[in-house]
């Protein structure tokens, strides 16, 4: 089939504009309310239970997930949807275990938490590591995909499509800060649930609105193989290992855990997961939908033959059911969903650089106000010009794997240290550095000696380490390091200001 | 407030949480396992050619759901109500 994919169309050019025009105009209005650190970290700490919701689910939902997950179901049909529970199952342990206590304990980033009743140097050091580490990868994986996908939805240049993106992300988050930055993720979220969900609808239309109908006519096409387990989980333990890394990693995500700092209390942090939860679980059970949409109606053949990876699977739903207009909303919200994304990554790892490294470790605290608002717009700068600098390196690059990289850190070095610092009494600085920097440290070495390194990357016939994602071994082993360090050399200051921290996370602190 | 009823609170709002988690990572190890070992049964048909392993993996989801409605009803209503007893009157 022909499609307009890939060529400037004028539908999809004015959508993109509507949204950058409406997008600045937030910024705008943001920039005026942006008067404190408060204001540019935590957006004056006054979103909504409901709109955090909204703003998390806008973080999470990447355009990676959205294309992505549609791509491969339409390809392998039922395997997607292992990756759909386990992009979820994340968030139930971010309200169990995190979200509550995260907010009544800090103030910006989680490192405020893990270092509450800590010698303060050493476990910012190690945080910020783990928080950049995280972000980084993160945004490889993100301004590469940024770069392929314009060039396939608009046919702009892969340099022309990464620097536009950091340029326009950029303004969100300097000028307009965290109030900027909630209020695109609150808007990409809408537009994404509402153009998925039309989408879906027009799927259904088609089979009289009984899923039933759709999962037979997959079948009666290709074959019963796609309704049943295929080659994904060949190997259990990769599962579990990946598992555990997307289910612990979610609740270890640094600009996933600032954005608690948005709301005002505990009892809103509380809602907006619940409600995040719900928009993300729905989201990805659209996506399977439209996946097996897009394999029907499309076809797997015309699929394939404008991407190999399936990635334009859903754009091509699109124009089938809507035509050449409805291809270019789709294709404008995946934009925005990119764009929503960096935002939130670029703005954790500044918080990472100005609040946990410059303020607390190299100035001891002891920064006035308009310096730290100051310095955080200059981390703000030096994250943007990175993420730049990073898509274009990585040009042509396979970076599918960083993704789950950024997870396993998260999962290791940065889940288990915030765990511990606000369950475990006896957790002492000892115990939170040797837990962070073992986390980071196996996560790293491990993906680098695993086979989606060594074999898909490297092309090398084999790989010294047999799982494709560390986090079953790297999780137990930063927990174990945290408890062993601090039995070894306890810290009598951490253990009696631990009733202060139980307290304190029940009630929080009024106005902060 | 006395300490000790902050700690007994405290306590009992992790071991609900950590009963929670656990559960979420039953139903979710428990679909990847079946995945994983019992492909047959997850590619028989429930409906249609609706396979049970779909319909278990949409489960998943919908526990994830309702778990987390489980917690935040618990929580605003009883974690709540102690948080104030504790804090007092006013606070």
């Amino acid at each position: 089939m022909s499609s307009a994919l890939g060529q400037p169309h004028p539908v999809a050019i004015g959508f993109f504009f509507v949204f950058i025009a409406v997008t600045l105009g937030i910024t705008w209005w943001a920039a005026r309310r942006t008067r404190t650190t408060s204001h540019f970290y935590a957006a004056g700490r006054t979103i909504t239970g409901f709109q955090n919701g909204l703003a998390l689910a806008g973080d999470y939902m990447s355009a990676a997930s959205f294309l992505g997950i549609a791509g491969l179901v339409s390809l392998s049909g039922f395997d997607g949807l292992i990756y759909s529970t386990g992009w979820l199952v994340g968030w139930p342990v971010v309200l169990f275990l995190i979200a509550e206590p995260l907010r009544n304990l800090g103030k910006y980033t989680f490192a405020d938490v893990v270092a509450y009743r800590m010698r303060q140097r050493p476990v910012r050091i190690c945080a910020a590591v783990g928080t950049l580490a995280t972000v980084v990868f993160y945004l490889i994986a993100q301004m590469v995909g940024a770069g392929n996908l314009i060039r396939l939805m608009f046919g702009l240049p892969y340099e022309v499509a990464v620097v536009g993106v950091g340029v326009v992300m950029l303004a969100y988050v300097l000028f307009g800060g965290m109030i900027a930055t909630t209020w695109v993720q609150i808007v990409k979220a809408v537009l994404l649930l509402s153009g998925a969900l039309i989408l879906t609808l027009l799927v259904l239309a088609r089979f009289g609105f009984n899923p039933v109908a759709l999962f037979s006519a997959a079948a009666d096409r290709y074959g019963a193989a796609v309704l049943t387990p295929g080659q994904l989980v060949s190997n259990p333990w990769d599962a579990v290992s990946l598992g555990l890394a997307l289910m612990f990693g979610t609740a270890g995500l640094p600009h996933i855990l600032m954005r608690f700092y948005t709301v005002p209390d505990a009892r809103a942090a509380r809602a907006s997961v619940f409600y995040a939860t719900g928009f993300i679980g729905f989201f990805y059970l659209l996506t399977f939908v439209l996946g097996f949409g897009a394999m029907v109606i499309v076809g797997q053949d015309a699929i394939r033959a404008v991407d190999r990876g399936g990635n334009m699977a859903a754009l091509l739903l699109a124009e089938v059911l809507g035509g050449t207009p409805f291809l270019g909303f789709i294709a404008a919200v995946a934009f925005a969903t990119i764009l929503a994304v960096v935002a939130g990554l670029t703005l954790s790892g500044a918080a990472a650089l100005s609040h946990d490294l410059w303020v607390n470790v190299v100035r001891d605290g002891e920064a006035g106000e308009h310096e730290q608002f100051r310095v955080a717009r200059l981390a703000t700068v030096v994250l943007g010009a990175l993420a730049i600098g990073l898509g274009i390196t990585f040009k042509g690059q396979n970076v599918a794997f960083m993704v789950g990289l950024a997870f396993a850190i998260a999962a290791s070095a940065n889940f288990p240290a915030l765990f511990l610092s606000m369950f475990w009494r006896g957790f002492s600085t000892a115990g939170a550095v040797a837990s962070m920097t073992t986390g980071t440290v196996t996560a790293v070495v491990l993906i680098y000696l695993s086979p989606t390194l060594q074999i898909d990357v490297l092309h090398h016939p084999a790989a010294l380490f047999p799982l494709r994602n560390p986090g079953l071994i790297t999780l137990p082993l930063s927990f174990l390091a945290g408890a062993l360090a601090s039995v070894v050399w306890p810290d009598s200051v951490s253990a009696e200001r631990f009733a202060e921290v139980e307290r304190r996370a029940l009630f929080g602190v009024v106005g902060e | 407030m006395s300490d000790r009823a902050i700690a007994r609170l405290a306590a009992r709002r992790w071991r609900i949480a950590l009963a929670l988690t656990a559960a979420m990572l039953a139903v979710y190890f428990g679909f990847i396992l079946l995945v994983a070992f019992a492909k047959p049964v997850m590619g028989s048909p429930v409906a249609g050619k609706l396979t049970l392993g779909i319909l278990l993996g949409v489960l998943v989801i919908v526990s994830a759901w309702l778990l987390t409605w489980i917690y935040v009803r618990w929580a605003n209503r009883h974690y709540d109500v102690a948080l104030r007893g504790l804090s007092g009157p006013g606070a």
